[in-house]
């Protein structure tokens, strides 16, 4: 009896061997912890079972207790590789609901600071792939500019992960004349990176055999597990909140959404390596736009809603009033129900906002876009080998802070 | 555009399903629907299927906790990738035994959702592939979300209440 | 011999309290032992969320932690020196943490970095541990939310101090003994 026959046998009688592996929390492999428990066939995954929820921090609870402005740094802390992306997702949102007309440079300002900020997210995703591939030396190359992204914000506001940046209505203060110097000087030295960055993995050999075809998905199935952001794009439907729903003037911006075909690895960090191509031509159109506009106005001064300045705090009886007000939560707050997307780094990024006109939100919701994909996961390995499970992960770009709340 | 997309929706959904709405509302340009209970699935079924509306995306489904009228929303956010068509449903179940059945059929991305509003407030989806909690640790006893409950963790000791009123 | 002025500059370690003549130094075995240990800690990154991301940009080109001779990540616990805690920690999350705890070797020795595994940080919740030192021993806390580079950089300094100045016997003493029933361990 040959080997083949005793395997068909076995599974007739049911008595088929399967092996299970856990992989995770904490395992390198990870980048964040979730677990998956994994039915092994050999080396083929049968089977995955997922556990989440290992770093659940309750941000929907604790929005219900914070008034508005301080719900900022709690968006800060879901998807930590993109912060001002959802730090600026939450303040438009509140603009919304209070129906604050936001002036057209402090758009473009915000466009900026989250295209660059796009970058960093994907950089950490594209780098990654390449580290689990066996590539380090993207991951040392590549970081290198992270930082200067780092160096940018810190410059604006003075934190490099968690920015808290911008405030309801606008930004806290201009950006000064060093962050547009070190952006212009970003601008020059990232694409040179960046293209070797890009000519070492894009058409490599070694890389594509280990990516193409791994992990992929249909554009059918991932619509209808809700898919956003690079991962749908990467499976052929070209859905951008920036297109679909504008938001802070993106619509007089000219760039293109890339699409791949087959949803797979290669796919999805060919869409975010083409993202950032256009995010680096979006950030150069804003900057234009910006010159052409009146300086000196960084934020809508809505004084009833977002804190004036110190300075006038201290100087001004009616700035100290609404300090004051703003503080201790006696602002007028409209009702309502309102909702809000960004693009975010990995998808569409929603608020959901219930305001009872209290100091607080009466309900606060997250739609987090990683953790409605991730949950395709046990589909989009099925059949596949351990180590594909691996780059499939990575190439998600799961963050397990937006996964978990 | 944005006014007949939704203009749609709504007489898709009075040809067949007029009984069904008790309030129909469009705060910030924002389709809401309330909807009695019984037929969801069938209506978002139908709304799915419909060529005048084919709302066949799940952006996002929650809950939502009003105590004073002792009821469990349950919201659904539907959209047309082809139109931008955005539509959000809500039904309201009682807050002692919220039970209403599961989407999962429909949309596969809604399963992750549905257990995160079963853990959050107890909601059980009947039909449900593996209705369990998803976030919190499984022996929990409580759904934190619904607004008896308290944020902080209720056994520390190390905190003094007497300097640092919560 | 001529060196260079690249060699000049450079010190390997600095060199133990000790009786020096010709051909022979003699000092206390801790003190070459805590030089060795202290210059090649392999250390376990714990990460969970924001400060694993810092950590990554500590480990990467930039701030190079390999400067400190602490480069080489041990994922297995077994082989760790160093357990070091990035990000909060959930009570889901919390015996997974010990069980890793455990499963290292002695000499250990446990850094907490950012506020969250400090002490819970800004999540005063429900499902949030409220500081990792309620189930493990931690030997040096690192502030910040999430801290910069530079701080965790010092924490490991810190770190190195602590072993460099570790007497042998400290692991078999009474009182680590009973600092460790403490927290329900042997």
């Amino acid at each position: 009896m040959n080997v083949n026959q005793s395997v068909i046998e076995q599974e007739k009688a049911g008595e088929k061997q399967y092996s299970y592996l856990n992989l995770g929390p904490t395992h390198p492999a990870t980048h964040g912890i979730f677990q998956n428990v994994l039915k092994m066939d050999g080396e083929i995954i049968v089977e995955a079972e997922p556990t989440i929820g290992y770093i659940h921090r309750a941000f929907e609870k604790l929005a219900e207790r914070r008034p508005f402005y301080q719900i900022t740094p709690l968006t800060d802390r879901m998807n930590y590789c993109s912060s001002p992306i959802n730090n600026m997702g939450w303040h438009m949102t509140v603009e919304k609901l209070l129906n604050i007309e936001i002036p057209k440079r402090v758009q473009y300002l915000r466009v900026i600071i989250m295209e660059l900020s796009r970058i960093s997210d994907h950089i950490i995703c594209n780098t990654i792939i390449g580290q689990d591939t066996g590539a380090t030396t993207g991951f040392l190359y590549l970081f290198q500019m992270r930082e200067r992204i780092y160096e940018i914000f810190e410059e604006i506001c003075g934190a490099r992960l968690t920015t808290n940046i911008g405030r309801i209505g606008g930004l806290e203060r201009d950006v000064p004349q060093k962050a547009w110097d070190k952006i212009d000087k970003f601008l020059i030295d990232f694409p040179i990176a960046f293209k070797e960055f890009s000519n070492l993995l894009e058409r490599n050999r070694i890389f594509m055999d280990r990516t193409i075809n791994c992990g992929p998905i249909s554009a059918e199935r991932a619509l209808n597990y809700s898919f956003s952001g690079p991962n749908l794009r990467a499976a052929g439907v070209d859905y951008d909140v920036r297109v679909m729903n504008p938001y802070s003037s993106y619509e007089e911006f000219d760039f293109i959404i890339p699409v791949g075909t087959n949803g797979d690895t290669y796919d999805r960090f060919m869409v975010r390596q083409e993202e950032m191509w256009q995010s680096l031509s979006i950030v150069k159109q804003a900057i234009e736009k910006v010159k052409k506009e009146p300086a000196g106005i960084y934020s809508a001064r809505v004084p009833e809603f977002c804190l004036p300045p110190k300075e006038e705090v201290y100087n001004d009886m009616e700035a100290l009033i609404y300090h004051f007000k703003i503080v201790m939560g006696e602002t007028e707050i409209p009702k309502g129900e309102v909702y809000h997307c960004v693009e975010g780094g990995n998808g569409e990024l929603g608020f959901y906002l219930i305001s009872d006109g209290g100091r607080t939100p009466f309900r606060l919701q997250f739609r987090r876009p990683c953790f409605i994909y991730y949950q395709a996961y046990p589909e989009m390995i099925k059949g596949s080998m351990l180590s594909d499970a691996v780059i499939t992960m990575s190439s998600m770009n799961v963050i397990a802070g937006e996964l978990d709340a | 555009m944005e006014g007949s997309t939704q203009d749609n929706v709504i007489s898709a959904l009075k040809e067949k399903y007029e009984d069904q709405i008790l309030h129909m509302d469009t705060p910030y340009n924002f389709l809401t629907i309330s909807l009695k209970k019984e037929k969801i699935v069938e209506i978002i079924q139908y709304l799915y299927n419909h060529p005048d509306t084919k709302l066949q995306y799940l952006t996002t489904l929650c809950g939502i906790h009003y105590p004073e009228l002792n009821q469990i929303a349950v919201m659904y956010q539907l959209h047309n990738l082809a139109t931008n068509t955005r539509v959000r449903l809500k039904i309201f179940l009682s807050a002692e035994n919220p039970v209403t059945p599961t989407i999962t059929p429909i949309f596969s991305g809604a399963n992750w959702l549905e257990r995160e509003t079963y853990d959050f407030y107890g909601v059980n989806f009947v039909g449900h592939p593996n209705l369990k909690r998803i976030l919190n640790v499984e022996d929990m006893i409580i759904f934190p979300l619904r607004k008896e409950y308290p944020l902080e963790d209720q056994r520390r000791e190390d905190k003094n209440d007497t300097m640092f009123g919560r | 011999m001529e060196s260079t002025s690249i060699q000049q500059g450079v010190t390997i370690g600095t060199k133990p309290e000790g009786y020096e003549g010709a051909g022979f130094f003699a000092t206390s075995l801790d003190k070459v032992v805590g030089l060795a240990r202290k210059n090649s800690i392999w250390p376990l990154p714990f990460a969970t969320s924001c400060c694993g991301i810092e950590f990554m940009a500590t480990m990467a080109s930039h701030y190079d932690l390999a400067r400190f001779g602490s480069e080489r990540l041990s994922f297995s616990p077994r082989q760790a020196d160093l357990l070091m805690v990035m990000g909060t920690i959930a009570k889901k999350m919390g015996p997974i943490l010990r069980q890793v705890y455990e499963q290292m070797a002695e000499p250990r020795w446990v850094i907490s970095v950012g506020a969250c595994a400090c002490s819970g940080g800004i999540f005063d919740t429900y499902s949030v541990l409220q500081g990792i030192d309620r189930i493990i021993p931690v030997d040096v806390y690192v502030p910040g939310c999430p801290p910069r580079p530079e701080q965790i950089i010092d924490g490991i300094l810190k770190i190195q101090h602590l072993v460099e100045t570790e007497s042998l016997r400290r692991r078999d003493s009474d009182e680590y003994k009973a600092m460790l029933n403490k927290y329900g361990m042997e």
